[in-house]
């Protein structure tokens, strides 16, 4: 007897052909999985993206360039016009803000990625070597951390003067300790571990054993540390140019517009309000997501 | 038969700040080519410290380890990763720590040839790997996976294949099944004794596990507090055990009999510290026969039978 095809059995055809091949399960992709499970880490990851995507069409959304005065318009509460009101110069505070998201996630992922390439490499070798090693560099690093971060920063902005350069040279330095606290105590995680053993009986050398087992299996650790350290670069950026040792007129950064509200708090409290909120979100944002890939990678450590 | 290793008065001390802790110390063994010894003792032993030693995972505070009759022991590290690197490997006690969770089953096994051999192709290589996995028992379908993905007797045929793909002569195995469950450990106990018939490999077999060291060892080696206390063939352990600590350790066995009602040897107190000992039996603070003069002298490794080597101070007295 021959088989008979029925329509029923066509259609469930279809549908295994349709299947695709079970994904392999690599360690980055579990952690990928258990990161997209968790809504917040989740909402997180999407406002950062948002905030990228307003950072590089930042001259399509404003609606005024961020530093044409306009005297006729001065003080304005928010309206369909402006969106966020103006400043006492008559500046659209939304077309600022938005052009301020620009500085701000530029010149925090600077000084992170200068930061890490300063204190994180010293805190992967001071983990890796230990000893005397260890000792001097983690001294250093705690002479550096003993000068309060606004100190350091006015001392380099005294020596140097006011601009990006010397903003995030200022915000490195004092970052610099955590960074190397951070990654050295990563590496001395996976220092201690028995395939770090296994490959130096195998005959792996030192540098091999960094660039291929160690980072690897601590780069999420890392990663997390990272975009941690993206929302606290923020916050020091905003908060120096606020007091006047960061980023000066007329640029239009979250800091310095809050600056320029401060004196009409009373008057003019959207002023401030506005560019408050989107550092306020922003790192926001940037936390949820670190604490989301800190689950992802790290589901032991909760 | 001729000596493959020769372990000559090997110390091995680790400074701590509350002194030196005598992990290995004065260890004399010969291992014959194509012969199991194991080394049995409690946690804390210096058993893992000697197969490290060996390894130069550790480098030996004094003493030789002729390999061959040349001293690997002392010699620069450079010269012994060039030279022995391949000859002598390792096989860990937890094959859930010791494999990188970031590597897939084929990455791990091509590692140490990749490494050791660097003018190898990379088609050599993966040949090579594959080659391993199969002797090892590995399917072909697992070549992608990684050892999360993995129980733990695939897990640690893969670090046997990680240790055999550099062709050793030598293997120091630490605890290589301690990890595993009893029905998969008969089967690693099982392959490495095939790999040995087929290679001519030589094994130490570091274990706590007096049952497993029975069926798997050629001569036992019981070690206490970082020294060698009692040293003979295998079988004559089980028959003629003369120190009273090996006694206590065969006593632990259980016997798989509900009927047999067995005159256990129970040790009480603890063991005292490997920092700094005072140079006495070391084992006389738990010791049921220790009189005063266990308390005033080291008791040295000494033939007390052919082939059977004790260090007790009245070894004669327990000898049946």
């Amino acid at each position: 007897m021959s088989k008979m095809r029925t329509p029923a059995m066509e259609k469930i055809e279809k549908k295994n052909a349709k299947r695709k091949k079970p994904v392999k399960s690599t360690p980055m992709r579990e952690s990928w999985k258990r990161f997209k499970r968790n809504p917040t880490a989740l909402i997180g990851l999407g406002v950062v993206c948002i905030l990228i995507l307003v950072a590089i069409f930042a001259p399509l959304i404003a609606p005024y360039d961020y530093k044409v005065q306009d005297y006729s318009a001065m003080m304005q509460a928010p309206s369909s016009a402006h969106l966020f009101g103006t400043d006492q110069f008559g500046r659209d505070i939304f077309s600022r803000v938005i052009y301020g998201t620009r500085y701000s996630l530029i010149i925090a992922l600077f000084c992170t990625i200068a930061a890490l390439f300063s204190g994180g490499l010293l805190g992967i070798i001071a983990g890796y070597f230990g000893g005397t090693v260890d000792t001097i560099i983690m001294r250093v690093m705690d002479i550096f951390q003993s000068i309060p971060m606004i100190m350091m920063a006015m001392c380099i902005v005294a020596v140097l003067g006011n601009g990006i350069p010397q903003l995030v040279a200022a915000i490195m330095f004092a970052s610099m300790p955590t960074m190397a606290r951070n990654n050295r105590a990563a590496i001395l995680r996976v220092r201690g571990s028995d395939y770090i053993e296994s490959s130096e009986a195998i005959g792996v050398s030192q540098i091999q054993m960094i660039l291929k087992h160690m980072i690897p299996n601590a780069a999420g650790i890392m990663i997390i540390y990272f975009v941690g350290f993206l929302a606290v670069s923020i916050m020091m950026m905003s908060s120096m140019s606020y007091i006047g040792v960061g980023l000066t007129a007329p640029t239009p950064e979250w800091g310095l517009i809050l600056n320029d509200g401060k004196a009409y708090l009373t008057s003019a409290p959207y002023m401030m309000l506005f560019p408050a909120l989107m550092i306020m979100i922003t790192c926001f944002a940037f936390n949820l997501m670190g604490d989301g890939l800190r689950d992802a990678f790290d589901p032991k450590m909760k | 038969m001729s000596n493959l290793l020769e372990i000559k008065n090997l110390k091995k001390y680790f400074s701590t700040p509350r002194g030196e802790l005598h992990a290995v110390d004065n260890v004399n063994l010969n291992i014959e080519k194509g012969k199991t010894i194991g080394v049995v003792g409690e946690s804390g032993c210096g058993k893992s410290t000697l197969g490290k030693t060996l390894m130069r995972l550790h480098t030996p505070t004094s003493g030789e380890v002729l390999y061959n009759g040349e001293d690997i022991a002392g010699m620069p590290m450079k010269e012994f990763k060039q030279k022995y690197r391949t000859n002598i490997q390792m096989i860990f006690q937890d094959p859930y720590a010791s494999l990188d969770p970031r590597m897939n089953v084929l990455q791990l096994i091509e590692e140490p040839i990749k490494v050791n051999h660097k003018d190898m192709s990379k088609a050599d290589v993966t040949a090579r790997a594959k080659e391993m996995m199969e002797l090892v028992g590995l399917a072909k379908r697992l070549e992608g996976s990684y050892p999360h993905e993995l129980d733990g007797g695939r897990r640690q045929r893969i670090g046997i294949a990680r240790a055999l793909s550099l062709n050793p002569d030598f293997i120091v195995c630490d605890e290589p099944v301690s990890a595993l469950d009893v029905s998969i450990q008969a089967q690693i106990l099982n392959l490495l004794q095939d790999l040995q018939e087929e290679r001519g490999l030589t094994y130490m077999f570091i274990t706590h596990d007096m049952s497993v060291v029975k069926h798997i060892s050629d001569d036992i080696a019981v070690m206490y507090l970082g020294q060698l206390i009692e040293k003979c063939p295998a079988n004559e352990i089980f028959k003629n055990t003369i120190h009273p600590y090996s006694q206590a350790l065969l006593s632990a066995i259980p016997i798989p009999n509900v009927h047999v009602k067995k005159e256990r040897m129970i040790l009480k107190g603890e063991l005292t510290s490997p920092i700094d000992p005072k140079p006495c039996c070391r084992f006389a603070a738990r010791c049921p026969y220790a009189s005063e003069g266990c308390m005033e002298k080291e008791p040295e490794l000494r033939e007390v039978k052919p082939n059977h080597f004790v260090a007790c101070h009245y070894a004669e007295k327990f000898m049946k």
